[in-house]
């Protein structure tokens, strides 16, 4: 049998379908100015639903966030979009969660120390109230209360 | 992620954003955007590069320096070639399966070599296990071959058993290759020259003429893979 054909599968149509979300808009800017970068504990968060194999997965329309483990490299994509590219994370988690180039950017004094916790969230949300309101504070506390300067947000 | 930044530098912190859809990004406009026209899914770049995302980190971070907020753009964009993976399928065994479920199983040795040598961290673990996808496979078969797409047993939401049959393949296809694949170089691969692809797209269009909702079939693939006249 002959399947019907499809469009080609492309990267740009991809992102011209996104590009065509209505974006969460925020009145005013807060902006914080941080320490030295060569003093500043720097974190990660991502919304590319990274988690460990032991902790839940994230559903379509979660919410929530998982809190990584800097000492770990067996963060599993939760992403359930079929929107992205999967291989390059599978071939190097670095493309996406940057934390081997963390420590290296804290070996050489570049950073001041790589946070003990690192945050995953999901993307690809269209109702983002949940996490304006709730989990994206929440997550901001756990960081404030470990001692985070900066943070590095990486997409999907 | 950017409604985070303004979250989190409202708490106190300092942040930079890294995006790859500009629209969202300028939209959005957190405190400190770095614009990186990358693939969805590399927004670092370059798997297996260091020096690259050093680079891409570098700009991140001297966004710091501002003192209000800014958008920039990284120096570099990765274009969308439209690669196509060229590798050898290893050869089916010689059951008298579906042609795409004797390709799955005979894609196994490739997706356990990928997890032994970068970890599992994508593949099929959302909904099935590495077992479970010849028999997925059958059941779009099946449904590709006229078999009522209700009735047929697909283990959960279409698209998601999907998913974790896409990931199976490119999971596979990363010990195929004799290179680190573009961005869905792999995916272009199994749905344009894979059986399992073909099974897929065939039960997609079985299911669209079934009746079955619309985002029923139409995520089987991805966005990027639909023709914009049948949205």
């Amino acid at each position: 049998m002959t399947p019907p054909p499809i469009a080609k599968v492309s990267s740009d149509t991809v992102k011209a379908n996104a590009s065509g979300l209505e974006p969460a808009t925020f009145e005013n800017t807060a902006f914080t100015t941080p320490k030295p970068l060569s003093e500043s504990t720097v974190a990660i968060l991502t919304s590319a639903s990274l988690h460990h194999p032991e902790q839940p997965g994230f559903e379509p329309r979660d919410t929530s966030f998982r809190v990584l483990d800097p000492t770990r490299r067996d963060y599993k994509l939760g992403h359930w979009s079929q929107d992205v590219d999967q291989v390059g994370y599978g071939i190097d988690y670095n493309v996406i969660f940057p934390i081997d180039r963390l420590d290296e950017l804290a070996a050489d004094g570049t950073i001041g120390a790589v946070a003990d916790v690192h945050l995953a969230y999901a993307g690809n949300q269209f109702e983002v109230a949940g996490i304006r309101m709730d989990s994206g504070p929440e997550g901001a506390k756990l960081l404030l209360d470990a001692g985070v300067d900066v943070v590095l947000l990486t997409p999907v | 992620m950017s409604t985070l930044a303004h979250v989190l530098e409202e708490a106190g912190l300092a942040t930079v954003a890294l995006g790859s859809v500009k629209a969202q990004l300028e939209g959005t406009a957190p405190p400190r955007g770095l614009y990186c026209d990358f693939p969805l899914g590399r927004p670092l770049g370059k798997p297996a590069d260091a020096e690259f995302q050093h680079q891409v980190l570098a700009a991140a971070f001297a966004m710091l320096e501002r003192t209000e907020p800014a958008i920039e753009e990284f120096g570099e964009a990765i274009a969308d070639e439209g690669e196509l993976l060229a590798c050898a399928i290893p050869p089916r065994d010689d059951s008298d399966d579906h042609p795409a479920v004797a390709e799955a199983r005979g894609l196994r040795p490739a997706y356990d070599r990928t997890l032994a040598n970068h970890g599992e961290r994508i593949g099929a673990f959302r909904l099935l296990g590495p077992d479970d996808i010849p028999g997925a496979i059958q059941i779009f078969a099946d449904i590709a071959d006229g078999a009522n797409w209700k009735e047929a047993g697909i283990p959960g939401i279409p698209a998601r058993v999907v998913q974790d049959i896409r990931g199976y393949y490119e999971v596979a296809a990363i010990s195929l290759a004799d290179h680190t694949p573009a961005a869905f170089e792999a995916t272009r691969w199994f749905l344009q020259e894979t059986e399992a692809g073909k099974a897929i797209i065939g039960a997609r269009q079985q299911m669209r003429e079934q009746g079955a909702k619309q985002p029923l079939w139409q995520f089987l693939i991805t966005g990027a893979g639909i023709d914009p006249d049948e949205a």
